[in-house]
Order: C-alpha cells, then sequence, then structure tokens
C-alpha cells in the first residue's frame, strides 16, 4: 500500500510540474538580460521598461481593463439574476441559454456574432467585444451563484417569512447577504475570463480595437520577445489575485460545482 | 372556541394525496401532537398551517379566521424549524430580534427584550455569538426563543428535537414541557417519535397516509387503541386475529389459532362470529413456572423461545402449545437476582386478566 | 407580486440578453450556411435578394462544396484524431492526479485542486507561449533532446511547428478539465468500499481496476467531453505551434470568415463543427447515465 501511494504520488507531482514548469519558464524569462529565451544571460528588469513604454501595449491593457470592468458588471447583474432564476424556479430556455455558450467550442460563439454584428451594421469595436464578452460571462456567474443558493438551507427564507418578513424583505435580508460571497467571486470570474478572452475577441474586435490577448497574439505569431514574458507574468499576477480572492470567497465556485 | 380549527383540509401532490379530508381543533393553551411515520401527512399539515403550502380543499381558521390566502408572514403563527433555520450571517441577539424588527418594533425595547428571551431559555449573556458557535442544545434553545420573541398565538414545532442525542433530547422535552406551562401558547408539534409524543402533549393525533386515525390524550392513545395501526405504531403490541365467540354482559369470549379461547373486556357494537383483532401489551402478559390462578383468567403453557435484554426489561417471546407465539415483558426489578429469569427451551405459564387485552374491530 | 410575475421580472432580462446575443446570431449562422456569397460583401443580403430564381434565397450550394472535396471532410478527420489524442492524453496524465487530490488528507484538498486550477485561470494564449519557449530551436530543452538524438547517432529534429507541438499544445491546455470533474467523481467514493474489497481479497491493482475505475466513470464521461469539443475547435494552437500544413478545422474556418470572407461556407464548416460536438456531448451524456451510480 505505502509503495503504490508513493507511485501515486510520483505520478501527481509530475502532473504538477507539466501544469507549472512552462509557466515558470515564462516568469524567468522576463527577467532575463536576453533578447533570446534561450540561456541565461543576467536578471534585468530591462523587459518591464521596454513594456510600460510600449504605446500599443499600454492602450490594449487600458481597452482591456475597460471592457473587462464593463462587461463583468453587466454579466454580474444578468447572471445573479439568471442563477436566482435557474434556482427558484422550472425553467426550460433560460438554462440552456446560459450553459451553451460555456458549452460549444468558442470560435462558433465568436463568428456567429461576427455576422450577427455586421448585419446589424454595428462598427467592430470595444462596444461588440464588450456586449460579446457579457454573453459568454452570464453562464459562469450564473453558475457559481446558483451554486451557492444550492447550498443554502432553504428554511432559512422560510423561517423569515414565518417570522414575519415579505419576501422582498427575506430576499435582502437573508438571501442576498449570503450569497454575496458567491456574487463577488462571479464578479472577479468574469472580470478575469473577459481580460483573458482571446478567441471571441479575435473575431468581434474588428480593425481598429486591441485587447491585451490581442495585442500578445499579434506579438508572437510574429516572434518570440521577452517583452511578451513581461506582460504575461504581469497578468498572471493579476489573475492570480483575482483568484485567489474569489476561491476564498466562494470555495468550490471555480470548480464549477 | 378553538384556537385552530382545521376543516376537512385536503392537499394532493399530483395522485398522491399527502393529506386526506383531515378535521381537527385545538384549544388555546393546549399542547398538540401530530404523531405519524414519515411520509404521513404530518409535515405537509404543519406547512399549511404556517402558510408555506395551501390546501387544495377545507378551510384552516386561527381564532376564527379564515387563513386562505393570507401569506405566513401575515399570520401570527411561528415555526420552529426542524434544521432551526438560524440566520448563518446574524449573531444569536440578531437571530432573536428578527421577528420584532419585522414587527417594526421600536428599536428601543429591541435590546431588553432579547436579552429577557435570552434569560427565558437559559442563555444569558450569549447574544454577541453566532449560530455556528452554539451546541445542538443551544441553537434549538435560540430557535425557540426567536419565535416565541413576539409571543404568537400558535407555535409550531417540526421535529425539533430530531438533531439531538437521547440524552439531550429527554432534557430538551422537559424544558419544552415547562415552557410551554409557563407562557401559556398553544404549541403544535410534529414527531414521527412515539415515546416524545407520549411524554409531551396534551393531545395527540395518530396520523397516517393522510387522515387521522385516532385523536386522543396519551394515556387513552397508548392503553386503549383504536385500530391496528395505532396499537402497532404506538409502543410494542401483540396483535391476535379473532373471532368472537360469545358475548354477555362480561365481556367478550375470543377464538385466536394458535391459543384458544381468550376472555376479553366487552366493546361495544360486537357480534358473534365476528373477525377482529386483539391487543395485548407485552408488559400486561404474566410469566412464571406457575401463575396464580386469581390472577390471570387466560392463561396458558408453553415454552420460552427466545428473549430479549434490554436493561430495564426483559422481552421473552414465548410459543404456547397451540403454537403461537406471544409476546411478555418483564422488569428487571428483582432485587439480588440474576437479570435473567428464564433460557429458550424452559416451560412457562403465561396469563394476563380479562382487561389487559383490547379488543378492535377489524 | 405574484410567483409568475416574479419568474418573468427575475428571468426575463438574462433570457432577452442571450436570446439576443446567442441565440439569434447562432440561428442567423444557420440561415447564412444556406445562402450565397455576395459579389462584394462576405455574404449576400438576406432580405430582397433581387434574383428571382432562388428558392427564398436559400441554397444548398456550400454543403455541396463541403461534401464534394474529401480535403474537408479528411481536415475533420484529422480534428477529430487531435481532440482524440488529446482527450486520452490528459485522461492518462490527469487520473493519477485527480485520484492522488481526492485521497490525500481533506484539509489538502482545497489548496491541491487550486493549483490545478491556477494555470487554466492563466491567459490561454500565455500557456501557449510558454511551449513556444520551450520547444523554439534555441531553448536549452530543444538543445538538450537533439543533444540527446546526437548521442545515438540520431539527426536533430524539430520540436517546434511540428504536430508533437501541437499536440502538447491542445494537451497542456485541455487538462484541468480533466482532472475537475474526475476528482469531483473520486472525491464521493466511500473509501469503506476500498476496504471492504482489501477485506474481501482484492490486490491493490484489482481494487483499483474493479472498484475505482468503474465508479469513476461517470467523471470519466464529463472529462472526456469537456476536452474533446473545445480542442475539436481549437485554431490558435496550430496557428502558433503547428507547421503550415498543421492546419485543423478551427483555423479553416477562421480563414472563411476573416480571410476568404466567404461566409456562407464559413457557416457550413460551423454547423458541422456545431453538430459534432453536440453529438459527442450526447454520446458523453448517454453513456454517463447508463451507469447506475
Amino acid at each position: 500500500m505505502a509503495r503504490r501511494s508513493w507511485i501515486l504520488w510520483a505520478m501527481a507531482a509530475l502532473g504538477y510540474a507539466f501544469l507549472y514548469v512552462p509557466l515558470i519558464i515564462v516568469i524567468v524569462y522576463s527577467f532575463n538580460d536576453s533578447r533570446l529565451n534561450a540561456e541565461w544571460v543576467g536578471f534585468t528588469w530591462h523587459w518591464y521598461e521596454v513594456l510600460l513604454k510600449d504605446e500599443q501595449m499600454l492602450t490594449a491593457a487600458w481597452n482591456s481593463l475597460i471592457i473587462g470592468v464593463s462587461a463583468s458588471a453587466v454579466a454580474t447583474v444578468l447572471g445573479t439574476m439568471a442563477g436566482y432564476a435557474m434556482y427558484r424556479f422550472k425553467l426550460r430556455l433560460l438554462p440552456v441559454l446560459v450553459l451553451m455558450p460555456i458549452a460549444i467550442p468558442e470560435i462558433l460563439m465568436g463568428v456567429s456574432l461576427l455576422i450577427f454584428f455586421v448585419m446589424l451594421n454595428v462598427t467592430l469595436g470595444m462596444l461588440s467585444i464588450t456586449l460579446a464578452h457579457i454573453a459568454f460571462c452570464i453562464g459562469f456567474v450564473a453558475i457559481v451563484v446558483r451554486s451557492r443558493l444550492t447550498g443554502m438551507d432553504e428554511s432559512l427564507t422560510e423561517a423569515a417569512r414565518d417570522l414575519g418578513a415579505t419576501h422582498w424583505q427575506a430576499f435582502r435580508l437573508i438571501t442576498l447577504p449570503l450569497i454575496m460571497p458567491g456574487i463577488i467571486a462571479g464578479a472577479l470570474m468574469a472580470f478575469t475570463l473577459s481580460i483573458d478572452d482571446f478567441v471571441i475577441t479575435f473575431f468581434t474586435a474588428g480593425v481598429d480595437a486591441t485587447t491585451l490577448p490581442l495585442q500578445i497574439y499579434s506579438m508572437i505569431k510574429i516572434a518570440v520577445t521577452p517583452e511578451v514574458n513581461a506582460v504575461s507574468t504581469l497578468l498572471m499576477l493579476v489573475t492570480l489575485i483575482l483568484i485567489v480572492i474569489a476561491s476564498r470567497l466562494s470555495p468550490g465556485a471555480l470548480r464549477g460545482e | 372556541m378553538a384556537l385552530l380549527e382545521i376543516r376537512n383540509v385536503t392537499r394532493r401532490f399530483g395522485d398522491f394525496v399527502a393529506v386526506d379530508g383531515v378535521s381537527l381543533s385545538i384549544g388555546a393553551g393546549e399542547f398538540f401532537t401530530l404523531l405519524g411515520p414519515s411520509g404521513c401527512g404530518k409535515t405537509t399539515l404543519l406547512r399549511m398551517i404556517a402558510g408555506f403550502d395551501a390546501p387544495d380543499g377545507g378551510a384552516i381558521l386561527l381564532d376564527g379566521q379564515d387563513m386562505t390566502g393570507v401569506p405566513p408572514e401575515a399570520r401570527d403563527i411561528h415555526t420552529v424549524f426542524q434544521s432551526y433555520a438560524l440566520f448563518p450571517h446574524m449573531t444569536v441577539a440578531d437571530n432573536i430580534a428578527f421577528p420584532l424588527r419585522m414587527a417594526k418594533c421600536p428599536p428601543g425595547e429591541i435590546p431588553a427584550r432579547v436579552e429577557e428571551a435570552l434569560d427565558d431559555v437559559s442563555l444569558p449573556g450569549m447574544g454577541k455569538r453566532f449560530p455556528n458557535e452554539l451546541s445542538g442544545g443551544q441553537r434549538q434553545r435560540v430557535a425557540v426563543a426567536r419565535a416565541l420573541i413576539n409571543r404568537p398565538k400558535l407555535l409550531l414545532l417540526d421535529e425539533p428535537l430530531a438533531a439531538l442525542d437521547a440524552k439531550l433530547r429527554e432534557r430538551m422535552q422537559l424544558e419544552l414541557i415547562t415552557l410551554q406551562k409557563e407562557i401559556g401558547i398553544t404549541f403544535v408539534y410534529v414527531t414521527h417519535d412515539q415515546e416524545e409524543a407520549l411524554a409531551l402533549s396534551h393531545r395527540i393525533a395518530v396520523m397516517n397516509k393522510g387522515k387521522v386515525e385516532q385523536l386522543d390524550e396519551p394515556a387513552k392513545i397508548y392503553g386503549f387503541p383504536k385500530n391496528r395501526f395505532v396499537a402497532d405504531f404506538i409502543g410494542e403490541c401483540n396483535l391476535f386475529d379473532c373471532t368472537v365467540a360469545a358475548h354477555d354482559a362480561g365481556g367478550l369470549d375470543l377464538a385466536i389459532e394458535g391459543l384458544g379461547k381468550v376472555r376479553s373486556a366487552g366493546a361495544e357494537n360486537v357480534v358473534q362470529g365476528a373477525k377482529g383483532t386483539l391487543a395485548l401489551r407485552p408488559e400486561k402478559v404474566a410469566i412464571g413456572r406457575e401463575l396464580n390462578a386469581a390472577d390471570c383468567v387466560n392463561r396458558f403453557h408453553g415454552k420460552v423461545f427466545d428473549y430479549l435484554y434490554t436493561g430495564d426489561v426483559t422481552l421473552y417471546i414465548v410459543e404456547v402449545e397451540g403454537g403461537q407465539r406471544v409476546e411478555v415483558m418483564l422488569p428487571n426489578n428483582a432485587v439480588g437476582r440474576s437479570s435473567k429469569f428464564f433460557e429458550p427451551g424452559d416451560a412457562v405459564q403465561i396469563g394476563w386478566r380479562d382487561d389487559a387485552g383490547h379488543y378492535l374491530h377489524d | 407580486m405574484n410567483a409568475r410575475a416574479q419568474k418573468w421580472l427575475v428571468s426575463g432580462p438574462p433570457l432577452v440578453y442571450l436570446l439576443f446575443f446567442f441565440a439569434i446570431p447562432t440561428l442567423i449562422m444557420v440561415v447564412a450556411s444556406f445562402r450565397f456569397p455576395g459579389d462584394y460583401d462576405p455574404l449576400a443580403p438576406i432580405f430582397g435578394t433581387g434574383n428571382p430564381d432562388e428558392v427564398a434565397g436559400l441554397t444548398l450550394e456550400s454543403y455541396q462544396r463541403f461534401f464534394a472535396d474529401p480535403i474537408y471532410l479528411e481536415l475533420f478527420l484529422k480534428s477529430f484524431l487531435y481532440a482524440t489524442a488529446t482527450t486520452l492524453l490528459c485522461l492518462l496524465l490527469a487520473y493519477p492526479l485527480a485520484l492522488m487530490i481526492a485521497r490525500s488528507p481533506k484539509r489538502y484538498r482545497d489548496i491541491l485542486v487550486l493549483l490545478v486550477i491556477l494555470p487554466f485561470w492563466s491567459n490561454f494564449l500565455i500557456r501557449v507561449y510558454a511551449w513556444m519557449i520551450i520547444l523554439g530551436e534555441q531553448s536549452v530543452f530543444a538543445k538538450g533532446f537533439n543533444g540527446f538524438l546526437g548521442l545515438f547517432g540520431l539527426d536533430p529534429m524539430p520540436l517546434l511547428f511540428t504536430p508533437l507541438a501541437v499536440l502538447i499544445g491542445l494537451v497542456y491546455v485541455h487538462l484541468p478539465f480533466m482532472v475537475l470533474p474526475l476528482y469531483a467523481n473520486l472525491e464521493k467514493h466511500d473509501p469503506a468500499l476500498l476496504d471492504a474489497a482489501q477485506d474481501l481479497g482484492a490486490p491493490a491493482w484489482q481494487r483499483f481496476w474493479r472498484i475505482t475505475f468503474p465508479l469513476s466513470l461517470p467523471g470519466v464521461y464529463a472529462g472526456a467531453a469537456l476536452v474533446f469539443i473545445p480542442a475539436l475547435g481549437i485554431f490558435a494552437i496550430p496557428d502558433l505551434l503547428g507547421g503550415t500544413d498543421g492546419i485543423l478545422i478551427g483555423n479553416l474556418i477562421k480563414q472563411q470568415f476573416l480571410e476568404a470572407r466567404d461566409w456562407p461556407f464559413g457557416g457550413v464548416l460551423s454547423m458541422v463543427l456545431t453538430a459534432a460536438a453536440i453529438g459527442f456531448a450526447g454520446i458523453a451524456a448517454w453513456f454517463a447515465r447508463r451507469q447506475r451510480v
């Protein structure tokens, strides 16, 4: 038994190494004083300095931030409503519409939104990206909120009603405070998803608007440069912080339970 | 006039009839229990009284007022939930103050009333704690305090002791009886535990398959069950199929297969040849090597088939000469004796008085 | 406020949004796949085509084109093979990981799961880019690997821009999708089952093969669906890690929409991809439902 669990641990350790080593390499090379991601030459902040002077990159980051904030704000409201509705009522259409965008290959949503926006004469840009991001973030927020609600003892709201609270009071005083961590976790997830999205953004961005992932894509398509390592490292740091906060607030939420 | 009047209430879930034409009338100050196995409709009935569910037919009246269409928050009825349903994000004090705040009680009065309520359930100074910092018994007390703070006309309790261990359950039973006596509020208590029901209640409604099988005081329910179901559900009971062989002013002669002729106290409306059931509590049957004839009209020889030692009593299963098996309960109270008297295979005599058994119509 | 009004008030806004920005665009794509490409636009205008010969402006032309040239079906088959290989490799890597997490002490489980999820939350492109560094010609790893080949007198071989690189990228990106459902399933197993099996004489391997694995099948099916479906439609990984002939169906779809600007044909490809994805999800769900655990 002991020997077997040792093998299991070794295999699992390899699994973790497989997950982490590539990312660590990206981070390490962002401090390497060399144009090439090859031999270690020496420590430098140079690539971060380059990054901060890169106008295009800064614009892209700014765009990502604006889209991320507005998309996650709207998606949190709509997703919370969807999650509550799915928990509270027997619905047929809404759960399908909420889960489908998560379940199908992203490219399908990207191309169908492209056709849709062009047909409606919506100029592809910040607005179309934001609208698309809201559509796929709703589902994630809804799932987190619903899982939080399912974990809640149903007799709590009944007890509130029983003790004299109206429907609305029971929701405001009992349900809402109890699911708030789930809502915040959902909002952080939505923001992260929006900041990170590449595929759907790729199709709905048009020529003018560039987000951080699009900028990274166009750079690595041409050549590997340590500036990308630097921006990747910063992006990972931001994501890490947000996700750790989110998972603290709603354990299990990120597993899609 | 009754405080709570339940008139012919029916509730269906699809094809399943959860509550089937139940009528009850519960008086002010009463400790009333709905007792029955799970799925008998007692919880559905409770939820309809509280207002979480509405009857498909019939009416529920509180103080003479029809409650149809009145939402839970507008009924002067509070519930102690099985899970207690204490709000986990509020302190004990905020939990208890919740009904006062909902009823727009002046904020200045609240702290004093909460403290008083905590004293009533012997949890003084616990107001600042959160529910997850309390033991099971403490949570139960907070739930009761919260439900009672603005003195509803009626308190509903849905198996409130089910989550507690046996020792604590007994203590909480005593506390509930005392509390109910002190404040004089009507309790409607739901449980599947017959001992709890017998111990707590003024009156018990035994429910089965959505109907009330018997409504009586605890002693009547136990001593004079109305039918087979009640006899079987409440306590241990021998149930013998029997035929009425003869009846006179003094009682009945019953013919029981595998046992023979049994003399039993009379019942109303008995005709010769009628089929029925003899219900006989094991503790009313005497057992010995040889019994004194004066005590027992009904005596049978047999041998011990098996026994179950449970500490305070021993339950013997005696196979009489005719082949029928009879359960006999014997208290283990003889001083200086070993804990059991008879071994399997021992020849014994059992017997009971003519008024020990209870004839039930089919 | 009655329950009906409440229901619509709460579910209405998200429903309308998703109908407008998900359901309708999807339906338009379905219609588009039966249309002609325009002379100047990627899609002929849907209303008032001006051509009386066309029946309501619909045509099967693009579908015929798809089935006429085997190159498209072959590309689908190739994508299918890549997705299948990705799924199997993910299963192989994920199983020990999920099992180890499920069997570790309760207080460590959440953090171990979080450690699996974290890389997944880092940007998708960064994760692909990491492999561009590792497999790149100048990388320490590639040099070491080719040096190793050299020891056996073998010619150095390129790693980046090969099918192998694409496969590694696919596995790397999708691995967490396999670990999570597997873990969620394995965690629920009653440890007493394994004790019982051991007590009844089953050695370790038999305990795994006859108890743990069959019970974990619903997790396996869920993980397979979560890996296979996105892997089928991916275009960025072949784009960045694959060679010139390394394209998959996702790349062709992207090309039709953004470069060739033939939307009806792109729509056809998307329809076939959707059908394949839904078909696979259906099969996985059917298998999972047949499992009575």
